[in-house]
């Protein structure tokens, strides 16, 4: 009975939050983090309910209001994107269970709008996430959208700035989308994914094809902050509020690739990513990104900038994994997508962290003193730094080898230099960081400061999130048997 | 690995983990010093009687082992004592429980700071050591290889000063970029082959890579086992991570860490490629080059340290590049003396830096040149550094003369004279650098006091016990294996194994008919 609902639960989880919010707000003033709190845990209830569904029974398809597609709204719950959506949900749940103190202390006012607000951006993402249509998920990424302006633009007055830039990018990029899935809609007359992939085997590549297959990847790609359409992305990361970063970095980006991965490996005709070696084109970029986010992490000072940087190289990882178009590739992609969303949630909540302690978030304040004050966050950050370079047993490690296997796989040498170049840049930016944060200072315990209420909060999250990486890397070969490859767009 | 010698046994895990179990145990008890020694030794005693334990089965030629978990397509991690394995095993537990007693008189004799940190990356370091000799396939070795760079690292900036600084940003350099290319070569050996397993005698067979691209491969493994094994042009790091605690330099600069690079050198050679393949695609050539340069030019260079623990790392590298040059010579003989050597220099050079590190606790003289007269204050530490002195440069009855002498029967054997003559060369240079220091110790008059210096610290006898014991101890294990070379550990039947397994044919001591040098 709810299994024939499942595409629309994880969505409807989500936007039925944004509306309590206000009722919340009324009852008393923690009540909008724990209804927050509340809908995240129902919400990855529902994607892990969903995962082991479809897992088990095979993809569900589900037609909103009952209208039935290609005339209606179609939603799709299929291993890839239960996937992701479960990835969204544990993220989105560890990050608001994470919020209280961050939000309380940097959003002034009441926290309504801003718990509204972010469950709207979940509401939004796992909807582009889980549509089977393609204007729909325009719908859904202006609401994730507009989110997340909000959400990035509130606290300080150099994060409106720079949110307003993102929103000038962020709207060309939905407005690029749309004018492609128009030329799409002339050429096929129908918005349905599945209903437009059946209708391209059949007619077969047209120029206005391939003007909307341009139009949207390079409105994704914006969304994506693929370089070079990346501009956004350092400026709104480094002034938006602790909370917000940690809930957008992680996932934001991702969904967009995952458009990438669905739109390329199942809509778009094969014919005109030949044609147009959209894969080789979009390996490249990543490729490019991957080196030029490091090497402009490196001489950073802030760390939540060094850290935006990384995170343009990883997603070239991303980016990487999908144009490599191989097997190992996909798998290499689809992983860093979830080790990816772990290790950036775990280094973004720790920054939050020293924010809560008053630290602040310039490199050169990361002492020993620091580390001797807050050992747990310093280790997982430790842990997710290790990650982030990719050494064995951790999590990152296991996507690089996918990745190397794949670039193997179709020969590409430069792309292997690649990977191991940047592991090196990662290795001399966190360093960096775990160098001055372990060494020096004196050996006795410093008088035991009182730690602030709620600390249990800050730290339980970050730990699960820094465990996870190990048992990730560990655990990885469940991962891709039982939920990875079961989404392969093509035979192994 | 042959499965019907193969037998289920977890003892290899427990080997690893009872020094990780005692990493918590003894940050935990950072505030009571004696427990937290205890848990040392108590991780030390239990990981040598696991990996003694695995000794009986390994000589008769079994391989105990168990697979953990797949953590990659067509890759387990799973860890399996095959009798290579145990060899290093061995070596490496065995030494930890003398450095531990070392350790803990250097260490309070010292007075240093954050002891609860250098001994929990002890422990740790000597888990993914055992790990390293346990390591049943690429993937699992690259995992351990890692660990135990990421646990060293702690170790080489113990001191925190900034000579240490820069020696631990050095040795990460070195060491991760090799971590790199080690992962790059696996990588590509899986892609072609499907396969990362050891198996003794190679696993790549002639025709899967073609001759470029197999030496390609080869120089991407030898730099990502180089490194760590010291082979020129990649040893920089070693020299200048003798800034760490002298019973660092004494496990894991002349034992653990480099002779992972080197018990890595094995494993390639001999478990990867395999000898057919290394001869096939010159691939021996290649190493042989890298190891004999290694060896004059890191002995040359010791000849002109004056500080004492420098030459002996110079002297490490060198010694190093012996037991790579020996699995590049092509022979049962020259393969058992490799592994003959891996074991004697542990022995012998963690002689020598306990006697350094005996000598800087005791007087704080680090140089060469202060050492005039000190053998007669402190009799027992040079005596020993004597004999480890003596078995470097390959004098019989030590265990130094034995593994030279299978060296250089190998050589002789395969009629690579070249060889005999860059280990007979080495031997000259060895005496060189090291006798000089012995006759500075016992035969030069110690130096007077200069007037206004009375003040100066000029301690008269021993260091204290906890220090002369250890360093007696290996001194003594230095002439018993050279006079038994299977007691009290089996270390000559454990290498015969291991050459039967990776050549097929068994090593003879005596050329049967000398072969004509001279034409």
């Amino acid at each position: 009975m709810i299994a024939q609902h499942l595409p629309i639960l994880v969505v409807l989880t989500f936007f039925a939050g944004a509306l309590l919010m206000p009722l919340a707000g009324l009852l008393h003033r923690r009540a909008p983090w724990m209804v927050a709190v509340c809908t995240c845990f129902t919400a990855t209830l529902a994607a892990v309910y969903a995962l082991l569904h479809v897992a088990a029974e095979g993809t569900v398809r589900y037609a909103m209001g009952g209208w039935r597609p290609p005339i209606g709204i179609e939603l799709v719950a299929d291993p890839l994107s239960t996937f992701v959506a479960v990835v969204l949900g544990l993220l989105s749940l560890i990050v608001m269970v994470h919020s209280r103190e961050p939000v309380e202390r940097e959003i002034e006012g009441e926290p309504i709008t801003y718990y509204a607000s972010a469950m709207l951006l979940l509401g939004g993402l796992s909807g582009i996430v889980m549509t089977g249509d393609l204007f729909n998920l325009y719908v859904f990424l202006e609401i994730s959208s507009l989110a997340s302006y909000a959400l990035l633009g509130c606290g300080s007055a150099r994060a409106s700035v720079s949110a307003f830039r993102y929103l000038m990018l962020g709207t060309l990029g939905a407005s690029f989308y749309l004018i492609g899935v128009g030329f799409m809609f002339v050429d096929t007359g129908s918005l349905n994914m599945a209903d437009v992939t059946a209708i391209f085997a059949e007619t077969g590549l047209t120029p206005l094809t391939t003007l909307a297959v341009i139009f949207i990847l390079v409105g994704m790609g914006i969304k994506m902050a693929l370089l070079p359409l990346h501009q956004w992305l350092p400026d709104a990361y480094t002034y938006a509020p602790a909370t917000s970063t940690a809930l957008i970095a992680p996932i934001g980006t991702k969904v967009a690739a995952y458009v990438l991965i669905r739109l390329l490996y199942e809509v778009f005709p094969a014919e005109a990513i030949r044609h147009l070696h959209l894969l080789d084109v979009i390996a490249a970029l990543g490729a490019v990104g991957i080196i030029w986010g490091s090497v402009m992490a490196l001489p950073q000072k802030n760390i939540k900038r060094m850290l935006a940087y990384s995170s343009v190289a990883q997603i070239g990882y991303i980016a990487l994994g999908i144009g490599l178009g191989t097997t190992y590739g996909f798998i290499g992609a689809i992983l860093h997508i979830l080790n990816h969303a772990c290790m950036k949630g775990c280094l973004f909540m720790v920054t939050a962290n020293l924010e809560a302690r008053g630290k602040g978030i310039r490199i050169d304040g990361l002492t020993a003193e620091l580390r001797r004050e807050m050992p747990v966050t310093a280790a997982c950050f430790t842990i997710a730094a290790i990650s982030m370079i990719g050494l064995p047993p951790t999590a990152g490690f296991f996507s690089k080898w996918y990745l190397l296997l794949g670039s193997y796989e179709e020969g590409r040498w430069i792309y292997i230099a690649v990977i191991l170049i940047s592991s090196l840049l990662n290795a001399v930016y966190f360093f960096r960081i775990i160098e001055r944060m372990y060494l020096g200072g004196g050996e006795e315990a410093p008088a035991q400061a009182p730690s602030p209420r709620g600390t249990a909060l800050l730290i339980g999250p970050v730990l699960a999130l820094g465990l996870s990486l190990i048992a990730l890397g560990v655990g990885n070969l469940l991962i891709v048997n039982y939920f990875i490859l079961p989404m392969l767009p093509f035979a192994p | 690995m042959n499965p019907s010698l193969s037998q289920e046994s977890i003892l290899p895990l427990v080997a690893v983990l009872v020094s990780l179990a005692a990493v918590p145990a003894i940050l935990l008890s950072g505030r009571r010093p004696n427990l937290r020694e205890f848990w040392t030794f108590a991780a030390a005693v239990a990981k040598f009687a696991c990996v003694l334990a695995l000794v009986p089965g390994a000589l008769r030629g079994e391989t105990a082992g168990i697979t953990l978990l797949p953590i990659a397509p067509g890759v387990s991690f799973s860890l399996s004592a095959d009798p290579l394995g145990v060899f290093f095993a061995l070596v490496a537990s065995s030494l930890w429980i003398v450095t531990t007693v070392y350790s803990i008189g250097y260490m309070r004799g010292n007075g240093e700071k954050r002891q609860t940190r250098y001994f929990a990356a002890f422990a740790l370091s000597l888990a993914s050591t055992i790990g390293i000799a346990f390591a049943d396939n690429l993937l699992t070795f690259l995992v351990f290889y890692e660990v135990l760079t990421l646990a060293t690292y702690p170790l080489v900036v113990h001191k925190e000063t900034p000579a240490a600084i820069r020696a631990g940003r050095m040795y990460l350099a070195y060491a991760l970029t090799a971590g790199l290319l080690f992962l790059a070569a696996s990588g590509w050996l899986y892609a072609r082959t499907g396969s990362l397993d050891f198996a003794a005698g190679g696993i790549i067979e002639s025709g899967m890579f073609t001759g470029g691209e197999m030496k390609v491969l080869f120089m991407l493994f030898l730099a990502g086992v180089g490194v760590k094994s010291g082979i020129m042009p990649l040893h920089s790091w070693l020299p200048a991570a003798m800034v760490a605690p002298t019973p660092v330099s004494a496990l894991l600069h002349a034992v653990a860490v480099v002779k992972s690079g080197a018990f890595g050198v094995l494993r390639v050679t001999g478990f990867v490629f395999g000898p057919d393949t290394m001869v096939d695609y010159g691939l021996d050539t290649i190493l042989a080059v890298f190891a004999g340069t290694t060896i004059i030019l890191a002995s040359m260079i010791a000849l002109r340290q004056d500080n004492l623990k420098k030459r002996l790392a110079f002297s490490t590298v060198g010694h190093l590049s012996y037991i790579v040059l020996g699995a590049a010579i092509i022979s049962p003989a020259a393969l058992t003396g490799s592994m003959l050597h891996l074991s004697a220099h542990a022995f012998m050079k963690i002689t020598l830096f306990f006697c350094a590190g005996a000598i800087y606790v005791h007087t704080h003289k680090t140089e060469i040149s202060q050492l005039n007269g000190l053998g007669r204050s402190m009799p027992w530490t040079f005596g020993a550094f004597t004999i480890g002195s003596l078995g470097l440069a390959g004098i019989p009855p030590l265990n130094g003369f034995v593994s030279k002498w299978w060296l250089c029967v190998g050589s002789l054997e395969t009629g690579r004279e070249w060889a005999l003559a860059i280990f007979l060369l080495s031997g000259v240079l060895n005496a060189g650098y090291f006798f000089p220091i012995v006759i500075r110790a016992f035969f030069f008059a110690p130096p007077t006091p200069v007037r206004g210096d009375e003040h100066v610290h000029h301690p008269h006898g021993e260091a204290s016990a906890w220090m002369v014991a250890p360093l007696c101890t290996t001194a003594l294990l230095a002439v018993v294996f050279g006079l038994f070379p299977n007691f009290p550990f089996p270390f000559f039947e454990l290498a015969e194994h291991v050459v039967e397994a990776v050549m097929q044919a068994a090593p003879t001591a005596i050329l049967p008919e000398l072969p004509s040098i001279v034409p």
